[in-house]
């Protein structure tokens, strides 16, 4: 990264500067990394939440009862995928509650009287996000061989493809949310009355196919089934038993794509309004 | 014209912060805007660094309409912020790296910068340190050179002695004169310290919103007339009407104190203390000083201000 930002500096302008945008994106990115990884409490919560909820969730479950569609390789391999969207979800949301935190240490406004452009900016949050969400789910698609999920390496590579996708988009609607809010409280239960439930009913837990009539309604209006259907598609195949009850995957792609493309530009309108008065 | 304020008024949903205020801040000037907490400065503040919008009115910097124009305002402004906005997690050089990225400087030439900057500043040696190692003190340094990096042309500075001790607030003016100097850079600054605004070529008074004066500090102090008279009474009310029937002078009150503007105050005071010597605590009589001007146009002290 640093070849690239001296590459496209050395063309870039000398005082009188206008920024590129790529520049400022990738040096905000890279700072949500650097900053992760220097808070230790994060890095180990970060990898073992997930690897504890799959083990407690996906063997309480799979023993006590026998989930529709997912009969074949066991509830732990259909949960398996469902965990690696948790992940995404679970990384999107507390890395855009750092946009709370760099609004609360003024840092943000530092960035904001910046003349980099706002798509970049929010562009370098939501990239950053993306970037810990899927390095995480990918250390845990390591696990998948334990749960008999049949992983080649063109599945491995198209499914972090995929766990990217998403996170781009989830990571987008959480900066959204936080964009206007100034504590972490009121995040919080925004995340827990939204965000949780999307992933409940992405097909995370349990199939559409299973799921009562209004139920199916509310899944296949969530843009995560969507999300999820992709997962799964990459990891067993889109014919596969465990893709069973999952949308198309023309479709999956689609939608996918839209939200992480609309969530993006979202953002980046919310941030070139600045506070006003009354009129 | 540096900066340009034009009619400005800012409304929140409770309170007007700022009323009707137009002012100029001239090429390479060291400006200060001067109120309590609560005046309306750091509303004005913020307008100004492209980070809120105002109610009503304009304002330019170097011509540049700061709403509409943000983007090329800001290619010209350096910003410091009361509390450093600078990233804590992070080393000196990796924060003044990522501003200059932010700049879209880059590669060698932003390494040179960076040296320079913190040249200036003095913190040379604590390039590799992380910012949340450093004192109160060090880290706002490290957010002027961050702010310099760019080689703004008018820089906007929130408070800028707060949380300094005396000999930091004198390096910090000694590096703005320096910049002032060398680059002719504008510096606008707010500030709640009467000695920070009275170093500053001209002085803007803001109270509840309103400018109430703007001039150099010498030419507002001259306003005051010749000397200041400071009063300490047991009943200053009583004290005040006595004066006000006996001298025909008019004495401002501010709780136990009495302030008397006169051109000759020493014979004032000399005669004051005859007369009324028994129900005087002090007598003190000095040279108008900026608290003496804001107390003049604005009917009460400054310490008594709001919450921001």
């Amino acid at each position: 990264m640093d070849t690239l930002m001296a590459r496209r500096s050395s063309m870039g302008p000398g005082p009188g500067f206008s920024p590129t945008f790529l520049l400022p994106a990738l040096s905000l990115a890279r700072r949500e990394v650097v900053r992760f990884l220097r808070q230790r409490a994060r890095v180990v919560g970060a990898l073992a939440t997930p690897v504890l909820f799959w083990i407690l969730l996906g063997s309480g479950i799979g023993r006590s009862f026998s989930v529709q569609g997912a009969e074949n390789g066991g509830y732990m391999e259909y949960f398996f995928a469902g965990t690696l969207v948790m992940i995404v979800l679970f990384t999107a949301i507390f890395s855009t509650i750092t946009l709370i935190e760099d609004r609360h240490e003024g840092f943000l406004q530092g960035v904001l009287v910046s003349p980099a452009s706002r798509l970049s900016i929010v562009a370098g949050k939501i990239l950053g996000s993306a970037i810990l969400a899927t390095g995480q789910a990918g250390l845990f698609l390591l696990l998948g061989p334990l749960s008999h999920v049949p992983l080649s390496l063109g599945g491995a590579a198209g499914c972090v493809f995929v766990l990217f996708l998403l996170s781009l988009g989830l990571s987008g609607m959480g900066l959204a949310v936080a964009w206007r809010m100034d504590s972490a409280h009121g995040y919080h239960s925004v995340m827990n009355l939204v965000m949780m439930p999307m992933w409940i009913l992405s097909g995370a837990v349990f199939p559409a196919s299973g799921a009562s009539a209004w139920l199916r309604w509310v899944m296949w209006v969530n843009p995560l089934t969507y999300g999820m259907g992709l997962v799964r598609g990459v990891l067993h195949g889109s014919q596969a038993a465990g893709h069973a009850g999952s949308p198309p995957m023309a479709l999956c792609w689609t939608v996918s794509v839209a939200f992480a493309a609309g969530m993006t530009l979202l953002c980046a309108w919310l941030a070139t309004e600045r506070s006003g008065g009354t009129a | 014209m540096a900066v340009r304020v034009k009619a400005m008024t800012h409304r929140y949903a409770d309170r007007v912060a700022l009323s009707n205020v137009s002012f100029d801040v001239r090429d390479g000037e060291l400006f200060a805007l001067l109120g309590p907490n609560g005046s309306g400065k750091s509303t004005l503040f913020r307008i100004l660094a492209t980070l809120a919008r105002p109610s009503e009115g304009t304002a330019e910097i170097l011509g540049d309409d700061v709403v509409t124009d943000g983007a090329s305002v800001r290619r010209h402004l350096g910003v410091t912020f009361q509390s450093p906005a600078v990233d804590k997690k992070l080393t000196v050089r990796e924060n003044l790296t990522h501003h200059g990225h932010l700049y879209g400087l880059g590669g060698a030439a932003l390494a040179r910068r960076i040296e320079e900057c913190l040249d200036l500043v003095g913190l040379r040696d604590r390039l590799r340190e992380r910012v949340e190692q450093l004192s109160g003190g060090m880290s706002r340094r490290v957010e002027i050179a961050k702010c310099l990096l760019h080689e703004p042309r008018v820089l906007l500075m929130d408070e800028p002695s707060t949380g300094l001790d005396p000999t930091a607030r004198r390096a910090l003016r000694e590096q703005i004169e320096s910049l002032r100097g060398r680059r002719g850079l504008t510096c606008l600054l707010t500030t709640h310290l009467m000695e920070e605004a009275e170093s500053c070529d001209r002085v803007a008074i803001l109270d509840e919103g309103r400018l109430v004066a703007h001039d150099s500090p010498r030419a507002l102090k001259q306003a005051v007339g010749g000397e200041v008279l400071t009063l300490l009474a047991e009943r200053p009310e009583e004290l005040a009407e006595d004066i006000r029937r006996q001298f025909n002078l008019n004495a401002q009150r501010f709780g136990e104190l009495l302030r008397i503007e006169a051109p000759h105050g020493h014979e004032l005071a000399a005669r004051l203390g005859q007369q009324y010597g028994d129900r005087l605590t002090s007598i003190t009589v000095g040279r108008p000083t900026l608290e003496d001007v804001f107390a003049k146009f604005t009917g009460h002290r400054m310490e008594r201000g709001k919450e921001d």
